[in-house]
């Protein structure tokens, strides 16, 4: 193979490793911040059925938020454990009576759908009173969940058709479900942030000791491309 | 030397295997690229050991506790983390080495006697990694993972007479559950890893008992110094020492940079579906297996029916067994071979298009493309021993070209 097929491969292969790096759409502006606002907003609508049972409420006190914070604005009053994992506020029993099935754990929702497919699933409800709850979903048809965001976001029917406009403005809306999504795929992956901090550390370790590796290499291989112009190689070397 | 050296050396051969694997093993001078694979398959079969004692450490292998146990690995461990995309990532990009290493020996001739055994022992290496992968992807106990075991496993009863009772064998009862999880657990962990590691040994003695092949294909032995070496051969301790470090730091560079950044690789790696716990009653659309082992299970699929979709299977893992004998050219390179090296093209194209086609659900539109694609796939050993004895040829150097 050519050098340049080489050089082409690798540039490919590299365009497509950055274009996974990048956050998919411009809403999600992914940061410890928006993490929290997401946890919040989480803890507001969600929890009341969802648990995050592989995340315990003490890892958002390493994103920077205090310990008296999380128990007010995140654990819910029902003796949830500061050291566990986040449960949600209704039981489990009463909610599978009413919706037909259990609301899932959402811990690995964002690794198992996709952070796209939930913000789209998010924003996806319309009003549909053939369905028992009065709810549908163009994403998840027949979804068991009840737009719970409704009252902020607004309520449409199912051709898109604003029918009662929400509290929110839609970009402020638009915003708040991205923060619920960039929180939940915290969730899924709470090794994020550590992650990308130590990350350029191990890479300029490593790029570093592969350029001494190389300087040492030529060193030595200097032998082997003079010994085509009559010098001896370094034989090897006797014990 | 020391007084501790020449004591230990009375004991023990220290200083012979450096010289006879190391210091006095000759190289030819012109490895490229590909010659990398061998060193760097040897570091991440090491990284895999370790990575996978730690985790060890953590894992329940119950049917209840796995999902969970690798959770609390990746959530509540220090480090865990890491440890666990290590040994993840650090498969499929096993599996990229292995089908560099594999696709190298085809490219230049290096199967050819007398490298058959050494071909014979690496493919054995490379059937063992799948049971491996296999094993060790049924061991988290996502619903994937579920899944698969319950479909590999009934490969088995497809076997005439004993199939059903290999197949209870294997699962340790009727269904996956954690006696599966524990056999599994052994086999990956124990067993099926002595077996690699020993094979691996094996590898590296017959390899330094014929020497090298190079990218020309052409024997160094035959032209040999006043000194008794091969003038195109180096000692392999220092220069390829020095060399196979310079790749082991490019490689690490690769490996960090999809651990800390694309840790499940847009779900190439890790997969969407492990993230879901195992559950009997969710059966999968489609149970796809990871993309390493996508293309013998869309030839399987090519066929609508069981027994003839794992013949051909059967067919297409064990043809590469007989390639030193399939080729009957008497050059080996595809260096000076154009039609061999067009058909070795061809080759690598069909398997991939075939690793992405197995992973598609299984769809009308999908079957040509299976079907092509195993007839190519087949079609190359099968045509090979007819080609490659009137295939043209291009003349082959005296010496190695660098
Ligand atoms: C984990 C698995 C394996 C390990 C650790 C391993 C290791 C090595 C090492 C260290 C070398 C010498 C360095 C090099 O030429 O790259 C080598 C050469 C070789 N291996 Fe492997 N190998 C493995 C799997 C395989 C497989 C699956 C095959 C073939 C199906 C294979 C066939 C060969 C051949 C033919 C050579 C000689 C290549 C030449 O001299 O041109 N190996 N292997």
């Amino acid at each position: 193979m050519t050098r340049k097929t080489w050089v082409s491969a690798t540039a490919g292969i590299l365009a497509w490793f950055a274009a996974g790096c990048a956050v998919a759409a411009p809403q999600f502006s992914f940061s410890k911040t928006t993490v929290l606002a997401g946890a919040r907003l989480f803890a507001e609508h969600c929890s009341a059925c969802h648990s995050v049972g592989s995340l315990r409420y003490n890892r958002l006190a390493a994103l920077g938020m205090s310990k008296a914070d999380i128990e007010k604005e995140i654990m819910l009053p029902n003796g949830a454990n500061y050291l566990k994992g986040m449960e949600p506020a209704m039981d489990v029993a009463d909610a599978t009576k009413w919706f037909g099935i259990p609301p899932p754990n959402l811990s690995h929702m964002v690794r198992a759908r996709g952070q796209k497919w939930i913000y789209a699933y998010l924003t996806s409800f319309y009003w549909d009173p053939a369905r028992p709850s009065g709810w549908n979903n163009h994403v998840f048809p027949n979804a068991a969940m009840p737009d719970i965001l409704a009252p902020w976001g607004g309520t449409y029917a199912s051709d898109g058709k604003l029918l009662q406009p929400g509290l929110e403005s839609p970009a402020v809306y638009h915003q708040q479900v991205a923060e619920i999504v960039d929180f939940l795929r915290y969730a899924s992956d709470p090794s994020i942030f550590e992650r990308h901090t130590i990350g350029p550390y191990v890479l300029g370790a490593l790029v570093l000791l592969t350029l001494f590796a190389y300087l040492l290499k030529r060193e030595y291989w200097k032998d082997v491309y003079n010994r085509g112009n009559g010098k001896q190689a370094r034989g090897p070397k006797q014990g | 030397m020391s007084r501790f050296g020449d004591w230990l050396n009375e004991r023990f051969p220290a200083r012979e295997m450096m010289r006879e694997h190391m210091t006095e093993y000759y190289a030819p001078k012109n490895f490229n690229i590909f010659y990398y694979t061998g060193s760097l398959l040897l570091l991440m079969i090491f990284l895999q050991l370790i990575s996978g004692f730690l985790l060890m450490a953590h894992y329940v292998p119950t049917s209840q506790g796995a999902f969970d146990s690798v959770q609390g690995i990746m959530y509540d461990t220090r480090w865990g983390w890491l440890i666990r995309y290590m040994h993840v990532d650090g498969v499929s990009l096993i599996f990229i080495l292995l089908y560099l290493h594999i696709g190298r020996g085809m490219l230049y001739g290096s199967y050819r006697k007398p490298r058959e055994l050494l071909w014979i022992i690496g493919y054995l290496i490379y059937i063992m990694m799948m049971g491996e992968a296999f094993f060790g992807y049924v061991l988290p106990f996502g619903n994937l993972s579920y899944w698969a075991g319950q479909v590999i496993t009934s490969i088995i009863h497809a076997v005439p007479f004993v199939g059903p009772g290999l197949t209870t064998l294997a699962r340790g009862g009727p269904g996956v559950g954690s006696a599966t999880l524990q056999r599994f657990l052994a086999l990956h962990a124990v067993l099926w890893f002595l077996i690699i590691a020993a094979l691996i040994v094996m590898h590296v003695l017959a390899l330094h008992q014929v020497g090298s092949n190079n990218p020309d294909g052409i024997e160094i032995k035959q032209h040999k110094g006043p000194d008794g070496h091969p003038v195109d051969g180096i000692p392999f301790h220092p220069y390829y020492t020095v060399k196979d470090i310079f790749g082991v730091g490019v490689w690490l560079i690769i490996f960090a940079a999809i651990i800390f950044y694309a840790p499940t690789m847009h779900g190439v790696f890790l997969e969407r579906t492990t993230f879901f716990r195992a559950n009997p009653m969710v059966a999968l659309p489609d149970v796809t297996p990871p993309w390493y082992l996508a293309p013998y299970y869309a030839m399987l699929r090519a066929i609508p029916n069981k027994y003839f979709g794992i013949a051909l299977m059967g067919l297409a893992i064990s043809l590469p067994f007989f390639l030193p004998w399939l080729d009957r050219n008497p050059v080996r390179s595809a260096r000076y071979r154009p039609v061999y090296r067009m058909m070795i093209i061809i080759m690598a194209i069909t398997f991939f298009t075939l690793a992405w086609v197995g992973e598609q659900p299984p769809l009308p539109k999908y079957f040509i493309i299976e079907r092509l694609g195993a007839v190519i796939y087949v079609g190359f050993y099968l045509l090979l021993p007819i080609i490659s004895s009137i295939e043209p040829t291009r003349k082959v150097p005296e010496r190695v070209q660098s």
